[in-house]
């Protein structure tokens, strides 16, 4: 009797894992080891800088896009991974960036580089304007309070004249670099990748800040923050700040690369797969991020033949994916 | 047009358009005061809804017993049953196995729905607009100086219907007065021996069930339908619902139709084109989550995130 007693009491602690999880543990064990890690990061590296020498244009084109995408979606990781708040308008800040270098660059002419400091600024400014007033409602209502803001970003930028309305900017001025002008694609995929490669290294600085670990300590118990002596809603609103800073760098850098940006590619949509990539590879855990961005730029391109029906698919993974491992694929083990 | 009838004309827009937001919004704070879920998936409950009732319509040819007015209503209660089983089912299959999980999971779970029913419906369309065709005619008479189709005033009083009887059956039965209690306390209505899980369920049935009405009724009003129409009546009737006091039945009847109210009379305010409406209603949106977040009729509460 006492025996079945203590099988009970311990049974909700000792929690099963089913052998996916087993695997997929087991796998992501083998990074945690240093020297493994190490020398994947090089080969890595290596291989990214020799492939545009030996790929198609096409490849290296999906691969931009991923390397975008990854600056982008560790920029929504530092507000909804490390900080917990929940945003649904980031592609506004995206856009920010990017009109902010389409503006002065087509009708100012001012050099592109020039252009980098505006673009932050101007992202700071919006992300204040945003976050200072909304980062201190509830969770759910901030995440409809950024899809406002995130439509009525797009829907001003349509409707105004010096963004250039619905069909948007075109000539915006391609940088140059050591008396070289960018304009190849492999120009583009080197530029992305140090961007790249920037991202994640300040991400790794921010989450071992003292900034950092303020961030994920009112993720985990807001009132227990308050009371060490943490201002809630001024870290908050840095996560936030910071976040889109990222963006909005991306953003220019895009709007360079396209030497033409339209307000409807800054549409929900795009918000939205931002976040289901930072949510995909594992909220907070900066490498589960990266994986979840490469996952979600190659996944249509290795899909196209399926055509209309892989948002489908995506779909179903995406519920299966949360019903199953609501963690993501390669989760955070400090949560 | 003179004063009067611009007045009798946006008046009569925005009590129709309000009724639209009012419906779908009642989904919303539904859900949300039983399960704190903002149930992304309900607009597009709404635009499927639509789209059900057309391929009813369709089915029937148009009418029932030879009469095109029988044809809809009985094209309605099919819509409202088919749809509010499919939210139930939703519920069951995404929602449910996520009750205890953190809130961030679950919001992504009803995107994820959302995006499902979406591309499941752009597949099957193709993407395409479809037309709404009904045997109703443009009959009508003059209310003023505003003329009225036969079917527009008949949709408001509709939908007016709907949400009484809705606020009846919340307010009057045992299910209400359950749903009720289970937005106050889960725990203590399972000690009343009351059934939560299924008291959730019926939950979404009405809900889902109200949106595919309005879907309907969306679609006999604009006579198209498109895969897309959910995104912006979703976040109208999620702002219309926040107006109200999110979780408040009247309230969100009365955030729709004041929302439908103030779009329809702020494009008539100078310099600010209809293209400025949805920006107009955003900020709405966006003022009142800030400076009164719960609502008009809502109570204040100490509840942090």
């Amino acid at each position: 009797m006492t025996e079945k007693l203590e099988a009970c009491e311990t049974q909700p602690v000792v929690r099963k894992k089913t052998p996916l999880q087993g695997l997929s543990d087991t796998v992501y064990g083998i990074f945690e080891n240093k020297r493994v890690r190490f020398s994947f990061i090089v080969l890595i590296l290596v291989l990214t800088l020799l492939l545009p020498q030996m790929s198609s244009r096409y490849t290296q084109e999906v691969l931009t896009n991923a390397w975008f995408y990854i600056v982008v979606c560790l920029g929504l990781n530092i507000i909804v991974g490390f900080a917990g708040l929940l945003s649904l308008g980031y592609a506004a800040f995206f856009a920010v960036g990017a009109y902010t270098t389409g503006i002065l660059s087509s009708h100012y002419g001012i050099n592109f580089w020039a252009t980098l400091p505006f673009s932050a600024l101007a992202a700071i400014i919006a992300g204040i304007v945003i976050g200072g007033p909304t980062l201190r409602l509830r969770s759910d209502y901030l995440a409809i309070v950024t899809l406002g803001f995130g439509e009525i970003t797009r829907l001003v930028v349509r409707n105004l004249r010096i963004t250039g309305g619905a069909s948007g900017l075109i000539g915006i001025e391609r940088p140059v670099l050591f008396g070289v002008t960018l304009y190849q694609i492999q120009h583009f995929y080197y530029m992305f990748f140090v961007l790249a490669v920037l991202a994640i290294f300040v991400s790794y600085r921010l989450y071992d800040s003292r900034l950092g670990r303020a961030w994920q300590y009112i993720r985990e118990d807001e009132d227990a923050a308050e009371a060490m002596g943490i201002n809630v809603v001024s870290v908050r609103l840095y996560a936030f700040i910071i976040g889109s800073v990222f963006a909005a760098i991306a953003g220019s850098v895009m709007a360079a690369k396209m030497t033409a940006i339209s307000p409807e590619t800054f549409a929900f949509m795009q918000s939205i797969m931002i976040l289901l990539a930072v949510v995909l590879g594992g909220m907070g855990k900066i490498p589960g991020v990266i994986l979840g961005a490469l996952v979600m730029v190659l996944f249509p391109e290795l899909s196209r033949e399926i055509g209309p029906y892989r948002m489908l698919i995506f779909g179903v993974l995406l519920l299966f994916l949360m019903i199953y491992r609501p963690q993501g694929l390669w989760p955070d083990h400090r949560t | 047009m003179s004063f009067q009838e611009i007045f009798l004309q946006q008046l009569f827009n925005g009590l129709l358009l309000g009724s639209f937001y009012g419906l779908v919004a009642l989904g919303y704070s539904m859900v949300y005061g039983i399960i704190k879920l903002l149930n992304f998936a309900h607009a597009d409950i709404y635009m499927v809804g639509g789209f059900i009732s057309l391929a009813i319509l369709k089915f029937f040819g148009g009418t029932f017993l030879g009469n095109a007015w029988l044809g809809i209503v009985t094209a309605m209660i099919l819509t409202m049953i088919i749809v509010g089983l499919l939210g139930v089912a939703i519920q069951r299959v995404a929602y449910r196995p996520m009750f205890n999980a953190p809130r961030l999971s679950i919001l992504i779970t009803a995107l994820g729905v959302s995006m499902i029913l979406y591309n499941a419906v752009m597949v099957i369309t193709g993407g395409e607009y479809r037309a709404y065709k009904t045997g109703l005619g443009y009959g009508g008479f003059n209310m003023g100086s505003v003329y009225v189709t036969h079917t527009q005033a008949i949709l408001i009083v509709a939908s007016m219907a709907l949400m009484l009887v809705l606020h009846l059956f919340i307010t009057r039965t045992m299910y209400g007065k359950a749903m009720r209690g289970i937005a106050l306390d889960h725990d203590t209505c399972r000690l009343m021996g009351i059934n939560v899980n299924k008291i959730i369920a019926l939950t979404f049935f009405t809900g889902s069930a109200l949106a595919a009405a309005a879907g309907m009724m969306a679609g006999v009003y604009y006579g198209s339908l498109h895969f897309f129409m959910g995104f912006v009546i979703g976040i109208k009737a999620f702002t219309a619902a926040v107006i109200g006091g999110i979780g408040i039945i009247p309230g969100a009847m009365l955030g729709g139709i004041l929302l439908g109210l103030l779009e329809s009379f702020g494009t008539q305010i100078p310099f600010i084109g209809s293209q400025w409406k949805d920006v107009f209603s955003f900020s709405i949106l966006i003022l009142i989550l800030i400076f009164k977040p719960t609502g008009l009729l809502g109570k204040k509460e100490s509840e942090r995130m």
